[in-house]
């Protein structure tokens, strides 16, 4: 059956929304294929969701990348939809506008699998409403087989039990080999006539190992609310359920051609992933603990990325990205390379800087050799030395003020301080020591920088425990509490004028973490606060003037009447060493009992050092997922490249233009 | 400690200046101006275009835009003028520039800049409405109407809060012809419309027809710009790029660039 474009339905109504570019597509190396590229049966149908709005979901790298490798294959077609605004979701149900793609305009119920990356828990609301427009019941039991396989990925997938009810199956870890792979077998199933209908496609997905079904797996609760046990009800659905790693990054140079939008979003620059995982071992990361091994892309793979996806694009703007940028083992090589190579075309380099190290002020030296130097961003996350260590994020007081001093010196204006509130065992005394900090880099950075024209930013947020890290245990802070320790870190910078002056203080009130708290640690039985949240107008609950505290408390309390657990239990309680957790049966390849003492140690405030070079501490990651540490150093060098960018030849040549 | 200077060489001189006339159409009318300018710089880079750059540490390249249809709306005749460090033949770049943006912002013109104002060649635009659903009899009535009134003051929303303007001052002409669809009615309007502060769109003229004759589009109207240019006696639209083809010598790229190029410096986008 052909699939119409749903434009011509849809253009009316954007004259009377906001931002209408947002929905037209258009983008430069974005691919429409024919809906049958390799015949209506031998085609396989991907439709990528990222659950929030196009300007924050067009740049994500793990849509863009999958939406290149699904479409380099010949028998498979990928387009992209994003999270309507409530304006036009309005225009949308009154004239009857399904979910559409943004690519080829087409409706995204008439896919053969949604695969949405949850990168966030705050976009579960955002999920339900395209399920609900695109025409796709929202509990996944009540779906057919005219309906797209629903498919999670991203972070938030490796706890996908808030959001059982409503998708068909999670991977977990890398998506790049799965994606293909998961073709392969939706196109067999397709090819031989669709025997079994859905139901058999989702066990043979399960079946297959790396797709987590979470029907075929039964949940029993204990008398007091705790899980009992989490087992699969069918034969050959495994136990556990395994993440997938890709190994070797240069053999997989995506984005090749990133996509340029029109409408402006929150990174107008391409982006060049450097390495995959990180060691550093900080006990609040979830990204760092699921994403292991360090996987790190070689210097001259990254060079030619860079060079590909300048011409591609036309950015002037590279972000060399990963968890922990300066951790590459030829960052200096990379840096002093790529500033060389494009001195004098105008094109500018960015790493995002964390790492509290004299070293990391060199490197953005280097990327802003002729740049403006405005400002710098570290990542203490603590206050006073005990919580660093609790956190094992480890960086002392001397640290960071000879990182400041160094920055100053060489000529930055504005230093940003990330810091984090409700971290386990602190106090009010832990956060009051980062108003002493944030004085102490005022007071030096003036002398060094020889002006009164600095700033120091500290930016903190509330503390989330998250699965699968060592804080998984942990209580978290309620938002009373993280609310008024703000309040007295906030009381103290500003108790000296001259110096608070120079401090600006931005903090995020604690009620949304809560949320995301009871969503990140969640089982199955918060669906239904999600579902309840939704029905009741959740929508774009990670923008503060859309989240509403009182929806999300007042959904929670109806939906988990009657089943003995709260918020409070899912959120600031502790739990014990053996409670059974909701994802549990979900291997990040980190041993359970490597995460129980590290936080047993963090109590006591002892430090983990990097595995890449002090050796392996057993977290479990490597044996148990057949992977290995991948990094340099390689020795390569960056040469320069002549006909770095197209030139436009002068009117003696011939009329065609070198355009990429 | 002294203020840092750029360590790089002084950005390389103006040798010369193309005009452009490019289109936005169907989908991408719903690119703003800022959309349009971030992607037509991508589009100079991504094509070779020699431009010459703005001095100091964020250098940006030379351009500037004259005017812009409001977004929603088509344009086959939207101006900008860009300042290059080499010489090169006007085609060249019209057809590198349009190959490096996305179908539907097409490049349709190019001259070499020979002197003179590009801004003070402009004053008036020429209109063309869709009105689906609508028939001419109805528009007609009510352009009469509207003609007919001394003043007609509409209001809008913009950044700035609520403005006022007299959407029947600035209307040179206007008349209604029909252009029907297979299943429905389909009148067309032309409006010529003089360039005054603040600026009369389309989207006033349909508030106008409202406000004088309650003439209610049931889908919304699609307006485009067909032209923009001097206002003769004769009510005719003069083609901006036409005094740079006028004068043109006979070898093409070795004028001089004798005039200066005065006036020309509409704010560039950044």
């Amino acid at each position: 059956m052909p699939i119409e474009s749903l434009f011509p339905r849809l253009e009316p109504l954007l004259p009377r929304v906001q931002k209408p570019i947002q929905y037209v597509g258009g983008e430069l190396n974005s691919t429409v294929k024919d809906w049958d590229v390799a015949g209506p049966d031998g085609t396989v149908r991907w439709a990528l969701m990222y659950p929030d709005a196009y300007e924050v979901g067009l740049p994500n790298q793990g849509v863009m990348i999958l939406y290149e490798v699904l479409n380099e294959r010949p028998d498979v077609l990928a387009e992209r939809t994003y999270s309507v605004w409530p304006d036009l979701e309005a225009l949308m149900r009154e004239y009857d506008v399904p979910q559409f793609t943004v690519d080829g305009h087409r409706p995204v119920g008439a896919f053969d699998v949604l695969g949405v990356s949850l990168p966030t828990e705050l976009g579960y609301t955002n999920l339900l409403t395209a399920l609900d427009l695109a025409g796709i019941p929202i509990l996944a039991a009540e779906r057919g087989d005219e309906h797209p396989i629903v498919l999670a990925g991203g972070h938030a997938a490796f706890n996908p039990e808030p959001v059982a009810d409503f998708i068909d199956a999670a991977v977990l870890g890398d998506g790049e080999q799965a994606v293909l792979e998961i073709s392969d077998l939706v196109g067999d199933w397709k090819q031989a006539g669709r025997p079994g209908g859905r139901a058999q496609l989702l066990l043979r997905l399960a079946r297959a190992g790396g797709v987590y079904v979470p029907r075929f797996y039964d949940v029993d609760y204990l008398p007091d609310g705790r899980i009992r046990r989490v087992a699969p009800n069918r034969s050959g659905v495994p136990f556990r359920v395994d993440k997938r790693t890709v190994s070797g990054l240069d053999d997989w140079p995506y984005p090749k051609t990133p996509l340029v939008p029109l409408a402006e979003t929150v990174h107008e620059r391409m982006s060049v992933e450097i390495f995959r995982g990180c060691t550093r071992g900080c006990r609040f990361c979830q990204a760092g603990m699921i994403t292991r091994p360090v996987r790190e892309r070689s210097i001259t793979g990254i060079g030619e990325m860079v060079a590909a996806g300048l011409v591609a694009s036309g950015y002037q703007e590279v972000g060399l990205l990963s968890l922990s940028s300066a951790d590459h083992s030829e960052i200096a090589e990379i840096a002093t390379g790529l500033a060389d190579r494009y001195a004098g075309t105008n094109t500018s380099l960015s790493l995002p800087s964390t790492r509290v190290d004299a070293f990391n002020v060199t490197l953005a030296n280097e990327f802003s050799r002729n740049g403006r130097r405005s400002g710098l961003t570290f990542a203490p996350e603590g206050g006073s030395e005990r919580i660093r260590q609790v956190i094992n994020k480890m960086v002392t007081k001397e640290d960071l003020i000879r990182t400041v001093t160094t920055a100053y010196g060489a000529g930055w204006r504005q230093v940003k301080l990330y810091f984090m509130c409700g971290l386990p065992t602190e106090t009010d005394a832990d956060v009051l020591e980062i108003a002493e900090l944030a004085m102490e880099v005022i007071r030096i950075g003036r002398q060094v920088a020889g002006t009164k024209d600095i700033r120091c930013t500290v930016s903190i947020g509330g503390f989330i425990p998250k699965p699968h890290t060592p804080f998984q245990w942990a209580p978290q802070l309620d938002h009373e509490a993280t609310d008024a320790r703000l309040r007295l870190l906030r009381e103290a910078i500003n108790s000296d004028r001259s110096l608070g002056r120079a401090i600006g203080f931005r903090y995020h009130d604690g009620r949304p973490g809560i949320v995301e708290g009871l969503l990140s640690r969640g089982d199955r039985r918060v669906g239904a606060v999600i579902r309840r949240a939704w029905e009741d107008g959740g929508r774009f609950d990670g923008w503060s003037e859309y989240f509403s505290f009182d929806r999300w408390i007042t959904a929670a309390e109806v939906a988990l009447a009657g089943a003995g657990v709260d918020v409070d239990w899912y959120t600031t309680r502790e739990r014990g060493e053996h409670e059974v957790l909701p994802w549990d049966h979900l291997d990040a390849g980190l041993d359970r009992r490597w995460l129980w003492a590290d936080w047993q140690e963090s109590l006591t405030g002892r430090e983990v050092d990097d595995c890449r070079w002090w050796g392996c501490y057993d977290c479990g990651v490597c044996p148990s997922q057949g992977t290995q540490i991948q990094i340099g150093p390689t020795g390569r060098t960056l040469l320069p490249l002549p006909g770095l960018r197209p030139v436009l030849a002068p009117p003696a040549a011939s009329a065609s233009a070198p355009v990429g | 400690m002294a203020k840092r200077t750029p360590d790089s060489p002084p950005p390389e001189p103006v040798v010369a200046r193309i005009r452009l006339r490019y289109a936005r159409r169907g989908r991408l009318r719903f690119t703003s101006h800022r959309d349009f300018a971030r992607a037509f710089e991508r589009a100079l880079r991504r094509a070779g275009v020699p431009m010459a750059l703005s001095a100091g540490f964020s250098p940006h390249p030379r351009i500037s835009y004259v005017g812009a249809a409001p977004t929603g709306m088509a344009s086959e005749a939207e101006y900008v003028e860009i300042a290059l460090t080499e010489r090169l033949d006007a085609e060249t770049v019209r057809a590198a520039v349009d190959a490096s943006l996305p179908p539907g912002l097409d490049v349709v013109d190019a001259v070499v800049a020979r002197g003179g104002s590009l801004p003070d060649r402009i004053d008036a635009s020429v209109w063309q409405i869709r009105l689906p659903g609508l028939e001419v009899d109805a528009v007609a009535a009510a352009v009469v109407t509207l003609l007919a009134a001394e003043s007609v003051p509409v209001q809008r929303l913009t950044k700035e809060g609520r403005r006022t303007v007299d959407a029947r001052a600035a209307i040179v002409s206007a008349t209604a012809r029909v252009d029907d669809l297979p299943d429905q009615p389909c009148a067309i309007l032309d409006v010529v419309v003089r360039h005054v502060t603040p600026a009369v769109r389309p989207d006033d003229i349909l508030t106008a027809l409202r406000t004088v004759a309650d003439l209610v589009p049931p889908v919304p109207p699609l307006a485009t710009r067909l032209a923009q240019g001097l206002l003769a006696e004769d009510g005719q639209i003069s083609d901006p790029l036409a005094p740079d083809r006028e004068r043109l010598p006979a070898a093409e790229g070795d004028a001089p660039d004798a005039a200066p190029l005065t006036g020309s410096a509409v704010a560039s986008d950044r």
